[in-house]
């Protein structure tokens, strides 16, 4: 037994260090005081040159203002969206649930494709909005996906009630059906968020001229090589998404002790 | 149905606002004082773009690329994107075949009397009459080599296929950039299309498949940095920024010839600024502007004003500044046409 164990454990330390190792060389060559891909010694060069660099600071801006902009606009379409699908029932709901599906398992080559072409074919010249309009097209799906189960499981009689005891339909909404939903709501969005963060392909085929969101720019700088200030940037992203998750999860430990 | 007639009214009228705000914003563009470039990743001060911006009043919208071919497809599926761009030589050349370029109207560019004309000489080769073209960088291709582990002076080719340097060379990892070394050890042009010539090419590389320790492409840098070979094929714009690395390094352009490279700005046949994208290949190749960008970039600048205000450890260096004999020595790639382009990518996979 206890040999069982000690392989457990070093499988999962293995595991752990598979995942974290690549994203703890990258965090510690942020501080290279040289460009290549030996230490040097400790330095915040890169991080100096970071924050006084505006081509990175304005792919940065963009695409965090992408970013919340799309998820919350996606958002608030999506929980729409759930709030009619879970009226439907039977072979209705289950197409649209898969019509739903197809657009995430889709290649995103097509999806980025498909969405330059309905630009061109509209007049649409590429620039923010599109990139914006993209975004969320891309987005909603997730959304509805976390939110639905969500729905799913609300009991529907506390709404009934709420109308029964004088609330109108919308204030009954606000009061009982939108709190139970918030978590899902919260969790959507956040997923939106991460994956209008992170996107590329899509972002590719529908930006215009002398818009750069980060994934693009870097791309761009594959010629000459990576430079260590994107190191710096990576790190502040990775520590901030940390900060983020810590934030998120402690209070739920608190209200789970209270439970 | 008058639920779906409502829904596609208003997917339409949201469409239209938004067609409506994009036209402004175009229209927008197009009155005010822009200018749309179009550069490699990485490839500028970016004060330079700041303070071009200050002088003139003019709006720069920058953008990069990342390959010649990336930025062709774009340009070609709308020539009025971009105002600037700066590609390669043997792209520039294929733009030129296809109308996408604009000529240049050098008497608001007096700045171009900056540039050196043996370079204007070699940039004819792919924009004949030199209608076309400000040089902004240029480079060769050679062997990167680290001293402490080779004794002898490097001056051919030849060493690459030598027995005692087995698996401690790196080869480029690109079509023309690998025929070009086989072709020039042969005594070919490395533009060849002739069949028989590449046919020798490819078993030359053949033979040498087993003496090398890997192909690559950026990693050829930080491989010689790290000692990991002897002798690497390599573009002379890394050389400055390895042997800063590891001063083992030492570069040298084989004479048997080699490959010369000239990126430099073109204007776009669709440019809706055209006097702007003038005044922004002027303001690059004033001196100190050049200094500047070669300082950053740290590839070789044709800018002979500039060159005068470089340090002389730089400029007495052959492999950052090649001299005009180095140079008459190599060849500059040509754009032979899909067809060949296709052979030399058979021939290539045959090798490894």
């Amino acid at each position: 037994m206890k040999f069982k164990r000690f392989f457990s454990q070093i499988y999962l330390t293995l595991i752990f260090i598979f995942l974290y190792a690549p994203i703890a060389v990258l965090i510690v060559f942020s501080f290279n005081s040289g460009k290549g891909s030996r230490f040097d010694g400790f330095s915040l060069r890169w991080y100096e040159e970071l924050f006084q660099s505006e081509m990175i600071l304005d792919a940065l801006w963009n695409t965090l203002f992408i970013a919340v902009t799309s998820a919350l606009i996606a958002t608030i379409i999506g929980l729409i969206s759930c709030i009619g699908i879970s009226a439907l029932k039977g072979k209705p709901k289950a197409v649209y649930m898969a019509l739903n599906n197809i657009p995430m398992l889709n290649s995103e080559l097509v999806t980025g494709l498909s969405l330059m072409l309905v630009f061109a074919a509209f007049g649409l010249t590429a620039g923010y909005p599109t990139i914006l309009i993209a975004h969320i097209t891309f987005n909603i799906p997730y959304v509805i996906l976390s939110i639905m189960p969500r729905l799913r499981q609300t009991n529907k009689s506390t709404y009934e009630a709420a109308i029964d005891l004088g609330a109108s339909p919308t204030y009954a909404f606000y009061k009982v059906v939108l709190p139970e939903l918030m978590p899902g709501i919260f969790s959507g969005f956040l997923l939106a968020f991460t994956m209008s963060l992170d996107d590329f392909i899509i972002t590719y085929f529908t930006r215009g001229a002398g818009i750069n969101t980060l994934s693009t720019l870097i791309y761009s700088e594959v010629r000459k090589g990576i430079k260590p200030t994107i190191n710096a940037l990576s790190t502040i992203m990775f520590v901030s998404v940390l900060l983020l998750l810590f934030f998120i999860n402690r209070p739920k430990k608190a209200t789970n002790e209270i439970l | 149905m008058r639920k779906k007639y409502l829904v596609i009214t208003a997917a339409l009228s949201l469409s239209l606002t938004f067609a409506g705000c994009s036209d402004s914003n175009s229209e927008e563009a197009n009155q005010g004082n822009v200018v749309k470039v179009y550069n490699w990743g990485d490839y500028i001060d970016e004060d330079v773009i700041a303070q071009f911006e200050e002088e003139t009043g003019i709006d720069v919208i920058y953008d990069t690329f990342s390959t010649n071919e990336e930025m062709y497809a774009k340009i070609a599926s709308d020539p009025s994107l971009y105002d600037v761009i700066c590609p390669s030589d043997y792209m520039i050349q294929k733009m030129i075949e296809n109308n996408l370029l604009s000529e240049i109207n050098w008497d608001n560019v007096p700045n171009i009397e900056n540039i050196d004309s043996l370079m204007m000489d070699r940039v004819s080769d792919f924009d004949p009459g030199n209608k076309y073209t400000v040089p902004y960088t240029y480079g060769t291709v050679g062997i990167l080599y680290n001293t402490s582990m080779v004794d002898e002076e490097i001056t051919s080719w030849d060493v690459l296929w030598d027995e005692t340097y087995k698996n401690n060379i790196i080869m480029q990892d690109s079509v023309r950039d690998a025929f070009a070394v086989a072709l020039k050890k042969l005594g070919y042009s490395l533009n060849s299309t002739n069949e028989h010539e590449l046919e020798q090419a490819k078993d030359l590389l053949h033979e040498q498949y087993p003496l090398v320790k890997a192909y690559a492409i950026d990693e050829v840098r930080d491989k010689m940095i790290n000692g990991a070979a002897a002798l690497g094929v390599i573009y002379s714009g890394e050389y400055l920024y390895c042997s800063e690395e590891n001063p083992d390094l030492a570069y040298v352009v084989p004479e048997e010839g080699s490959n010369l490279w000239i990126d430099g700005w073109v204007i776009t046949s669709g440019s809706k600024n055209k006097e702007n994208a003038e005044k922004w290949l002027d303001f690059l190749a004033r001196p100190e502007i050049a200094l500047k960008n070669f300082e950053y970039i740290t590839y070789s600048t044709p800018n002979v004003a500039a060159q005068e205000m470089i340090d002389e450890e730089y400029l007495e260096d052959p492999a950052v500044f090649p001299d005009e004999e180095i140079i008459n020595r190599c060849e500059i790639f040509q754009y032979l046409g899909q067809e060949m382009e296709d052979l030399y990518y058979e021939m290539w996979k045959l090798v490894k």
